[in-house]
């Protein structure tokens, strides 16, 4: 991937997802974009949610399945009237599996200018240790 | 001699034979676009961010959402009726151990410019970022404020 940070960036059409339970309350739900990578010592997820806050935000682990959810508060006064609507406002709603064995305790989360920051620290593995050996 | 012509509309009649052939051109464009593709959703300008843009009687309110700018990576400017909002959108980069599973979001310089349907007051505009996404409150001038006219 060129790596440029000059470039300008693109707008990219929000992608709505059709939830696998339906919804109590009707609106729209949105695929937040994400980025996944993973460190020695843990995995993180990057996730753009724009206009949740962190009351608003739920996830959710439960075997093996990671399910993110946020909640946007309806942007619009009660007395404004619209002139130009170019995005859609709605909930944001992802799920992943996860592959790796995660320490569910450490799980941190924290979300900021609406870009969730998931760290999810891996099981530490026994460190090397040496086995000393007794005479009998 | 009056003809009809197929697919303009009565009109100006075209200088030279090219300008027909244009048109023609021009119109088959538009007919093979509405039989292909889907309609588009957003009918914006097409430039990064898309802005949504609602009024009320005292103020215009243009709304973006940027995840992941912070407030000194933007710059709003307020020229007669136009507002323009640029920045930078910069991701961290992690190092050069990390592994990426995904890479979805974007980072990059986005520059947009509205342009607004009355007169502004461009002393009390505000603007704050919250939660990633940016609200402008761009106050009407008075003079384009509606007035109640009373009838005697």
């Amino acid at each position: 991937m060129v790596a440029n940070d000059t470039k300008e960036l693109k707008i990219k059409e929000k992608q709505e997802v059709s939830t696998p339970a339906e919804q109590t309350r009707p609106g729209l739900v949105f695929t937040p974009l994400v980025d996944i990578f993973e460190t020695e010592k843990a995995l993180v997820l990057l996730a753009d949610m724009p206009g949740v806050r962190p009351e608003d935000l739920s996830i959710d682990l439960r075997d093996d399945t990671l399910t993110l959810t946020g909640d946007v508060q309806p942007f619009e006064g009660a007395d404004e009237k619209d002139l130009l609507i170019e995005y859609e406002v709605g909930k944001y709603h992802r799920q992943f599996a996860l592959s790796e064995i995660i320490n569910q305790e450490k799980i941190d989360a924290q979300i900021q200018n609406g870009v969730l920051c998931l760290t999810l620290p891996k099981v530490e593995k026994a460190a090397p240790r040496k086995i000393t050996v007794q005479a009998v | 001699m009056v003809y009809r012509r197929l697919f303009d509309l009565p009109a100006f009649r075209p200088r030279g034979s090219f300008q027909e052939l244009d048109n023609m051109r021009r119109q088959f464009d538009r007919l093979a676009n509405l039989l292909s593709a889907a309609p588009e959703r957003s009918a914006g300008a097409g430039v990064f961010p898309q802005l949504n843009v609602t009024e009320d009687v005292n103020k215009f309110y243009l709304r973006a959402e940027l995840p992941g700018v912070r407030s000194d990576a933007l710059d709003i400017q307020a020229t007669g009726k136009t507002i323009s909002i640029a920045g930078e959108r910069k991701i961290s980069e992690e190092d050069t151990n990390a592994r990426y599973h995904r890479r979805e979001r974007e980072a990059g310089k986005f520059s947009r410019v509205m342009a607004l349907p009355s007169d502004i007051d461009a002393d009390r505009i505000e603007a704050k970022l919250e939660n990633g996404i940016l609200t402008v409150m761009v106050p009407k001038a008075e003079t384009a404020k509606p007035r109640q006219i009373r009838i005697n």
